[in-house]
């Protein structure tokens, strides 16, 4: 067990530039998860801490002790790889054990070792099989069999769940979350998708285009996002995301908004002083579709709900939650009632707004405004 | 209203298929014959053929061809039958497939597993010696084997060969290997395992089906080569092929056509084996390096 630490890496092919100065701090028993679209840059940032691909400046420590340039198996990591990587020739348990024998382990040490891990995830009955006769659940769990068994500072994983069906992707994913609460060992996690970080992490670290968008606890993501991007990305349906107008509004602001009969709409913000320097000016609000609402469904407890009356176009029940389409901004808005909630389409509705809830960014630059 | 019949249906689709069978069986026979010519004229005494009627089955079998065909028969100026020079091939053909489908797995690993700078010109450069005719490579060829003093010797030869097939080895293996999973060699790399580790325990346990085209086609074209066995083999390595000229050829006494129809035979039955023993295969692997790479 140990933190993990990466210092402004630099990773290039050739003239392309494909991770632009990462800075990522993870803690001893930490559950770090990298996310973000195909192409940021997530898997080849994993690929550097393994060291299956060279890194071209900057430095990757584990514990106390620099990695960079370290061969992989020097490293002290196991990884559990999207295809698994099952070598096919072999056993599952010559799978599980082919690490150690490399090392030189003892025949009765390895087998120990074989039973401990097959134990633990419940595959000892698979022992002498191929993996070709494995189902997908039962090669993810070799796999992590594998990367188990090495007792590393840190385990990767890359894409571990993307090849499941749906209902095996949580139930593997509760697994994962289990077994690194029973570990406790350091693990570091790249997946593309938000709802796999979210529930996994103890810190996210968004990237795009090869540059780290945010990092921080998964309330800070969700709750906190530095930017448009990262606000789009995490949670679903995602945060609506609204062009507004800054108004002033006595000694504070509002902001108005086209709704879906084309009247204006305004909503008070309070409390925003930076919000000045754009009196006048377009902005973009950014209201989660939960804290988007129906009144009976919105928070008692906040102050801060304003109710406005709203055209809904579409109603989407989903079971748990209804969801209601409307039109903010010139944009399709995204409200989550309750599933109960009284509501039709093409009629007018009062939808509350949690402005407790409600973010800024300054459309051109698309950060945040604080 | 009328309904289609079905007999209709069904009896057009055997008039096809009958006319299918039978241009099929005029083929098969086609193929067929020459072999089947070689093996009934091979068990006739010589007055038999020469009777006329090649087509007809022996009167009086005999294996007399055949043994002499073996280890009496005269080839140049020695009465010693083929035998010496079937040992001559083998000698010659185990060496040169066995380094070059080795050599050629190995190449094939690096170039798609090792990759480095300019690797795709290396292959590239392998691969047009797929298109180097024999009779360009001769005479620097027998400049090398003088140098290296192997001149006419199976060794010689061995080089010859394994040198000419490295380029299809390295293609065959290349295009297999490109299509086998990276990640099981990253995977390999983490638990620790080397270069040669992760080539024997990882990558060549799964080559079979490559390996056996590999063998065969080298097999195939080094036993039946006759350009460089008569160019570069002496007395004492003169491959089968060539032999079975010298035997054919040869202007002294009577042409004994049963005894060269047997050592025909005698010199096809090796390629034939390994065609009937791992055909099978070559299918499967052909097709398993041709989808990807």
């Amino acid at each position: 067990m140990a933190s993990l630490t990466i210092e402004n890496l630099h990773k290039s092919y050739g003239s392309v530039e494909v991770l632009k100065g990462i800075d990522i701090e993870i803690e001893d028993g930490g559950f770090l998860v990298l996310v973000g679209p195909s192409g940021c840059g997530k898997s080849t940032l994993l690929n550097t801490i393994a060291g299956l691909e060279d890194i071209t400046s900057g430095d990757i420590r584990i514990g106390d002790r620099s990695v960079a340039g370290l061969h992989p198996s020097k490293r002290d990591i196991a990884m559990v790889f999207q295809s698994y990587a099952l070598y096919p020739n072999m056993s599952v348990a010559q799978n599980i054990s082919f690490g150690m024998e490399i090392r030189g382990i003892d025949k009765a040490s390895r087998e120990k070792a074989i039973r401990d891990v097959a134990d633990m995830l419940q595959i000892g009955q698979l022992l002498d099989r191929k993996p070709s006769q494995l189902s997908g659940g039962q090669r993810q769990r070799v796999a992590m069999g594998r990367a188990l068994v090495r007792d590393p500072m840190v385990f990767l994983f890359d894409e571990p769940l993307s090849n499941l069906d749906a209902k095996l992707r949580v139930d593997m994913r509760t697994e994962i979350k289990r077994l690194h609460q029973r570990m406790g060992t350091t693990i570091v996690y790249v997946t593309h998708d938000q709802i796999e970080a979210l529930t996994l992490a103890t810190k996210i670290a968004v990237l795009k285009d090869g540059i780290l968008q945010q990092f921080g606890t998964p309330a800070e993501i969700y709750n906190d996002p530095s930017n448009m991007f990262v606000a789009d990305f995490m949670g679903s349906p995602s945060m609506n995301l609204i062009e507004a107008t800054v108004a002033k509004n006595g000694s504070d602001h509002a902001i108005e908004l086209e709704s879906a009969d084309g009247s204006s709409l305004s909503l008070p913000v309070n409390g925003l002083a930076s919000l000045a320097d754009y009196a006048g000016r377009k902005i973009v609000f950014g209201i989660r579709p939960e804290a988007l609402t129906d009144p009976e469904g919105a928070d008692r407890n906040e102050t801060r709900v304003v109710e406005q009356s709203c055209l809904i176009e579409v109603v989407e029940p989903a079971g748990s939650d209804t969801f209601a389409v409307t039109r903010l901004g010139g944009k399709e808005a995204i409200a989550r009632l309750r599933a109960d909630a009284k509501i039709e389409p093409n009629q007018q509705a009062r939808l509350a707004f949690n402005m407790a809830k409600a973010v800024f960014f300054d459309p051109e630059s698309t950060n945040r405004i604080h | 209203m009328s309904i289609p019949s079905q007999d209709n249906a069904i009896q057009g689709s055997r008039l096809i298929r009958a006319l299918i069978y039978t241009v099929l069986i005029v083929f098969v026979i086609y193929y067929l014959l020459p072999l089947y010519v070689m093996l009934v004229n091979s068990f006739k005494p010589l007055e038999e053929i020469r009777g006329g009627d090649m087509l007809s089955l022996p009167d009086q079998w005999t294996i007399a061809p055949w043994l002499s065909a073996w280890s009496t028969a005269q080839i140049g100026v020695e009465p010693t039958g083929l035998r010496p020079y079937f040992w001559n091939s083998i000698m010659m053909v185990v060496p040169a497939v066995a380094i070059s489908t080795v050599l050629g797995a190995l190449n094939g690993y690096v170039l798609t597993k090792w990759q480095f700078r300019g690797h795709g010109i290396v292959f590239g450069m392998l691969l047009l010696a797929c298109f180097i005719p024999f009779q360009i490579v001769l005479i620097p060829m027998a400049r090398v084997l003088g140098f290296l003093g192997i001149a006419g010797t199976t060794g010689g030869l061995v080089l010859v060969h394994m040198v000419y097939g490295l380029g299809f080895t390295t293609l065959f293996f290349r295009n297999y290997y490109a299509a086998f999973p990276t990640e099981l060699v990253r995977a390999a790399q983490i638990d620790g395992a080397g270069f040669f580790t992760i080539f024997w325990r990882i990558l060549v346990p799964s080559s079979a089906p490559i390996a056996v085209v590999t063998i065969i086609w080298q097999f195939t074209n080094i036993w039946n080569d006759f350009l460089f066995g008569s160019s570069f083999a002496d007395f004492d390595s003169v491959p089968m092929t060539v032999a079975l000229n010298n035997l054919v050829s040869s202007s002294t006494g009577v042409k004994e056509y049963n005894v060269h129809f047997a050592g025909a035979v005698l010199a096809a039955l090796p390629t034939l084996v390994v065609y009937i023993v791992s055909g099978r295969y070559f299918v499967r692997g052909l097709m398993a390096g041709a989808v990807k790479g």
